[in-house]
């Protein structure tokens, strides 16, 4: 039976998750230098062109069509056949088409992320490619193991929001293509001076604002756990960005404002897979362990040498993998019935779930972000040429500049 | 006629112009330029990643002045723009030798 209530909230929240693909763009097109903010931003924004045309074609059908195998969707929903306005397998108070619309939303931002690691040096035109093989042979199984009726959640992981599908998934896939892609020419002896972080700060912000309905609306109806979700989300957020701060503030003497930034996005990403499943008072624990631990982790980035441009891996594949050890440590039935008791709720067997289906995606992320780049470097290459890196991706990519003062 | 460049401290710029204004300067032209000399630069962080960045901004001042007038320019800006530390400024002189107003043509000092 439809519900109009739900069926407005999940219309809203699908709005929101939306929203955080412009956010992200500029969260990113903040940090990388003025001669490159075009060219990341479009390659976040272009995600929502390329992905919504996948998604009816095949995606949909692909990630939550009938199981074959707990492996990968059927392709009985194809071009969105059957996929209508009275309510399907998944939710049973809102029009199968909102619960695709949602889902779309969260398959769009997905490669978006991963732009992060090969920003200011990679062709538009194999990260096309890149965004299309991605969706399609990592994204779109990945999701149907955790969500579609396959492996991962039949083996009783949580995941309520998309740790695994979208954050340690797009982590994992960042690392590889930052090692194939290589480093930016003159690492670590130019200066690359963040072009505008204003602009990161009011991208952080709509990704905050559209997080909500990323987590709230995973509920998938206005109810007991999206309030749950909602609370969780935000209180993450703000101790993540508290603990960041404070991390490099002990560590390098200074409090930044990326650092607040970067803090509450790691945050929102650490609670994502645990945002309806645990209480208020272990997300904050959630957040504050994220926000030292992501900083950790790029602090480690610089020590291993790979230039991951935006810090995808530290912040999403790290955040990623803490959030999903979190659920698995304090997940628990009195918060969500519909979910499961973690290890400090007397159940140490879901922490081994929570690792074992996270291992599972990353193995099969990485190994087919390998094959794919491969590919692309074999059909068009990977990398653009020296002389355009040199002038910036805006200028010799789209034949445009972001800023002429 | 004399040419008198004064690089000094962004923030000291208005006192400057005061002191400029006082001992009867009708004019200047200022440029924001980066640069540096014994004062180093100074260190940026982003995500950890430090950076130390050698050009600072400072401010150039140009001022063209009747050759008498060049100790007292000279004394004016000095004791305005000084904080006694590194990095104060330094000030150039070098000759002028014409000078003409655009709209009525005057030339030498009446142009000034």
């Amino acid at each position: 039976m439809i519900n109009s209530g739900d069926t407005a909230f999940m219309l809203v929240s699908a709005a929101l998750v939306m929203f955080m693909t412009p956010g992200l763009a500029l969260f990113y097109g903040g940090m990388v230098r003025s001669k490159n903010v075009l060219s990341t931003i479009v390659q976040s924004f272009i995600c929502l062109g390329v992905v919504s045309i996948i998604w009816v074609f095949y995606g949909y059908s692909l990630a939550f069509g009938p199981d074959v195998k707990s492996f990968i969707g059927n392709l009985d929903w194809a071009f969105l056949r059957d996929v209508g306005p009275s309510p399907g397998p998944y939710a049973e108070s809102i029009p199968h088409l909102v619960f695709c619309a949602f889902q779309l939303m969260f398959a769009i931002i997905t490669p978006a992320l991963i732009t992060g690691a090969f920003a200011e040096r990679m062709k538009f035109s194999a990260f096309l490619l890149f965004s299309i093989l991605w969706t399609t042979l990592v994204y779109l199984p990945i999701c149907h193991w955790v969500w579609g009726g396959g492996w991962i959640g039949k083996i009783g992981a949580l995941d309520f929001a998309g740790g695994t599908v979208i954050h340690i998934n797009s982590g994992v896939a960042a690392l590889v293509c930052a090692l194939m892609i290589g480093k930016r020419r003159g690492w670590r002896r130019d200066i690359f001076m963040p072009n505008n972080l204003s602009m990161t700060v009011l991208g952080a912000s709509i990704l905050w604002f559209g997080w909500f309905g990323f987590n709230a609306g995973s509920a998938l109806s206005a109810g007991e756990t999206a309030a749950v979700a909602f609370v969780t989300t935000q209180v993450s957020a703000g101790a993540a960005a508290v603990s960041w701060i404070i991390a490099e503030w002990l560590l390098h003497g200074n409090p930044t404002t990326l650092g607040a930034a970067s803090g509450a996005v790691a945050g929102l990403v650490a609670i994502t897979p645990a945002a309806g499943f645990v209480g208020p008072v272990p997300a904050v624990f959630i957040g504050l362990v994220a926000g030292a631990l992501c900083y950790v982790a790029i602090m480690l980035k610089n020590r291993f040498g790979y230039d991951d441009a935006l810090d995808v891996v530290a912040v999403h594949g790290v955040g990623g993998f803490w959030g999903s050890v979190a659920t698995g440590l304090f997940a628990s039935t009195a918060i969500n019935s519909a979910g499961a008791d973690g290890l400090f709720y007397g159940n140490p067997k879901l922490v081994v779930v929570q690792i074992a289906g996270a291992f599972g995606a990353m193995a099969y992320c990485a190994l087919m972000t390998f094959v794919i780049m491969k590919i692309i470097k074999a059909l068009v290459g990977i990398r653009i040429s020296e002389e355009g890196e040199v002038q910036g991706l805006d200028l010799s990519q789209h034949s445009e500049v972001g800023y002429s003062l | 006629m004399k040419k008198i460049e004064a690089i000094i401290k962004p923030f000291k710029l208005d006192d400057v112009k005061a002191a400029l204004n006082e001992i009867g300067i009708q004019g200047m032209t200022i440029q924001e330029v980066k640069g540096y000399g014994r004062q180093k630069g100074h260190k940026e962080i982003y995500r950890g990643a430090e950076y130390s960045v050698d050009f600072i901004p400072k401010v150039k001042i140009e001022i063209v002045a009747p050759s008498e007038m060049v100790p007292v320019v000279i004394h004016a800006i000095r004791q305005a723009a000084n904080t006694g530390k590194v990095g104060d400024g330094k000030i150039f002189i070098m000759p002028v030798e014409e000078a003409i107003r655009v709209r009525t043509g005057e030339r030498g000092k009446s142009a000034l």
